[in-house]
């Protein structure tokens, strides 16, 4: 008989970061009910519990993918340059707030926001100096842009005919997912319905225009960074994507022709197994739904594609360094979950946008797992644990209980309409913050660990010189341009958005003619109005 | 509920809860922090009227005025501090408001904490800034407890 002694343990309970408890000990008696074939699969094998591909990182390991984007375009092209020289892999642009928001650098709510947390892009002209001297045929370009993601794509495609690329080899992802911006980003412009037809509009243009586009990219991480938990992050973001697949079935689309072009993203946060589970049960649940709820045909509908970033509300402005560690290892849980490729924060994203050496380092963080580690030598080196497949079975029937409720709402649009995941999201963030003030989760550095009088950590100060630089750019565009082949364009644009017809056509003779973001989004604005959210805490 | 201290009006002054706004300025809709400190301080026992986003400091300026604040909070990660602080300090002047204490919460370099305190902002927290050290702050600026003493009298 064990003393009580040696049974005391050193807290009476043990939950994840998501507050999901765990047990001491799991053993063959935790997934006792657990079936090789129907519930893991060999990687590449339905239901891709383990992996979509059969080889694993042993055929090809992750893009490595660094989001970056400040100040003028061609600033952030100089970036990019580095970033392509240092072994990145492919380009992902982060665009400032108002571009995000549709609004001209002149527009009195882009006070002191052009440039500063993204490159500020305007017209074509912009998107020409992005990526001078980059050639988009041999590269894949992610686009974290949403409300403005028609127009922003549109510039992107005139840009790549420029360079004599062929739209049907052309390859990249646009983000291009509102649900999750009305959920936890709040950076929408128009109201969700008129929102998710410009979506199926792209869905419907890529599969005929420029077929090897990801034509969105599901996001859950900005649903975790609003706070939300592994299962919640988890279960809202697939429901996005079953809303955007039922969206574009309604629109008349084949469920075989659009949703292969889907990729998701998820958060890569720092409790490790609670996150390996959680990507194996995603690619688990989007492919059982896709074949039972959907009829897919095409097995590549039914696999899952993902990018993951880590968490970047893990990041401290204490002990900046600390960050690496924290990133390293919540990076090592995505590669372990599976991600298709991986954003690497910087040690300095507290504080401010990373400087140029941060950037490098968070690269080098990837570069050490996949070169030296060995975790890349085997495909799903935790499949069959006691652990990991207990956690992920959970998961998994967790998921599926948010989207009967979810269901029962009449889908996630009705659902966001009714703040129901706006809600929940903020329940759990609160909680976690209570759980940090009782010391019950701990953070070193914050609340446990702390040093006094640290010294300042050298940061990436961003000027104010952009607002101007971009003005005034916009001022000679505007000058240079067919002043009446823009209203031209921008009135066929607001005619299309009344009727049904795809949007995307008269958008890119908007884009050719120099008309700005502001004046796109407006036109549609005029049409649609703006969605204003009902303050609540 | 008779018996507070013999005066209605030292009652009255113990009753009044601390009215703050919470304010997101800018284009920025990562609210998460805002949201949370909102509640934080109205468990706290205090009176929080949130904006909600994209206020503009003229909007925020008139919120304080209308809702009668004693304090005005406002969460800014982008980057745009520098734009929006001297504007609403200005505007809070020009409305007889100099007693509304300015706390501002977000990513804010070092180099411009000097600045925002000395245009007036009393309090500047960073991120992983306990929520009871604001509370804290925003108690010990009013001089006085916050009212769930009072009410439980």
């Amino acid at each position: 008989m064990k003393s009580a002694t040696t049974d005391r343990e050193r807290a009476n309970s043990f939950t994840t970061i998501s507050g999901r408890p765990i047990e001491r000990l799991y053993t063959a008696d935790s997934i006792s009910g657990l079936s090789y074939d129907r519930d893991l699969g060999d990687p590449g094998v339905y239901p891709y519990t383990r992996g979509i591909h059969p080889t694993g990182y042993r055929g090809k390991v992750w893009t490595m993918r660094q989001f970056a984007g400040f100040g003028t375009p061609e600033e952030t092209n100089g970036r990019y340059k580095q970033l392509l020289a240092a072994g990145g892999t492919g380009l992902s642009v982060a665009f400032d707030l108002p571009t995000l928001m549709g609004r001209d650098p002149d527009d009195p709510l882009s006070l002191g926001e052009v440039g500063k947390c993204g490159v500020s892009v305007v017209t074509l002209a912009d998107m020409e100096r992005l990526f001078e001297g980059i050639r988009l045929a041999d590269i894949t370009t992610s686009m974290t842009i949403n409300s403005p993601a028609p127009m922003i794509f549109a510039m992107y495609l005139v840009v790549a005919e420029q360079q004599g690329a062929d739209w049907k080899t052309l390859s990249g992802t646009i983000q291009n997912d509102i649900l999750k911006e009305f959920i936890a980003q709040k950076e929408y412009i128009f109201p969700p319905r008129p929102s998710m037809r410009l979506i199926t509009d792209i869905f419907e243009f890529c599969a005929a225009e420029v077929p090897k586009w990801n034509t969105i990219s599901v996001s859950g991480y900005h649903i975790r960074e609003a706070g939300a938990t592994a299962l919640q992050e988890l279960a809202f973001t697939l429901r996005d994507g079953i809303e955007y697949v039922q969206w574009g079935v309604d629109a008349g689309l084949d469920v075989d022709d659009f949703v292969p072009r889907m990729s998701f993203f998820f958060n890569a946060h720092s409790d490790f197994f609670e996150e390996i589970a959680k990507y194996r049960a995603a690619r688990k649940i989007w492919a059982r739904v896709m074949r039972e709820r959907f009829g897919a045909k095409s097995e590549r509908s039914l696999k899952l594609r993902f990018h993951s970033q880590t968490a970047g509300v893990s990041l401290t402005a204490q002990q900046p360094y600390n960050n690496v560690v924290r990133t390293a290892l919540q990076a090592l849980s995505a590669v372990l979950g599976g991600t298709n490729s991986l954003h690497t924060n910087s040690l300095d994203e507290a504080l401010a946008l990373p400087t140029a050496e941060a950037a490098t380092l968070a690269l080098r963080t990837q570069q050490v797992i996949a070169h030296e580690s060995g975790v890349t030598n085997t495909v799903d080196p935790f499949g069959g644990s006691y652990f990991i497949e207990r956690l992920t079975l959970d998961m998994e029937e967790g998921a599926y209980r948010y989207f009967d409720t979810i269901d029962r709402m009449g889908g996630m649009v009705a659902a966001v309409e009714q703040g129901y995941p706006q809600r929940e999201i903020a329940e759990s963030s609160y909680r976690f913050q209570q759980a940090v003030e009782k010391k019950e989760k701990l953070i070193v550095g914050v609340n446990a660990f702390v040093e006094e009088n640290e010294v300042p950590h050298p940061i990436l100060y961003i000027d104010e010189s952009a607002a101007g630089a971009q003005m005034a750019r916009m001022i000679e565009t505007k000058a240079g341009r067919d002043e009446a082949r823009v209203q031209r364009s921008l009135a066929a644009l607001a005619e299309t958005a009344r009727g049904t017809s795809n949007t995307m056509y008269p958008l890119l003779e908007c884009v050719r003619a120099y008309a700005t973001v502001g004046e796109m989004c407006n036109a549609l604005r005029d049409v649609w109005g703006e969605y204003e959210e009902v303050p609540s805490i | 509920m008779q018996y507070l201290y013999g005066s209605a009006r030292v009652g009255w002054e113990l009753m009044r809860k601390t009215r703050v706004v919470i304010a997101k300025p800018g284009l920025d809709g990562h609210d998460r922090g805002a949201k949370v400190i909102a509640r934080a301080l109205r468990d706290a026992g205090m009176e929080v009227i949130y904006t909600g986003l994209r206020q503009t400091p003229e909007q925020i300026a008139a919120t304080a005025l209308q809702e009668d604040a004693d304090v005005v909070g406002l969460s800014i990660l982008s980057g745009a501090h520098m734009h929006i602080c001297p504007r609403l300090m200005e505007l809070l002047r020009a409305k007889g408001l100099e007693h509304v204490r300015v706390l501002v919460g977000g990513i804010i370099p070092d180099v411009d904490i000097p600045k925002l305190r000395e245009m007036g902002v009393t309090g500047i927290f960073l991120p992983g800034s306990p929520m009871q050290s604001i509370i804290d702050f925003i108690n010990n600026s009013m001089g006085q407890a916050v009212t769930p003493k009072a009410e439980a009298i």
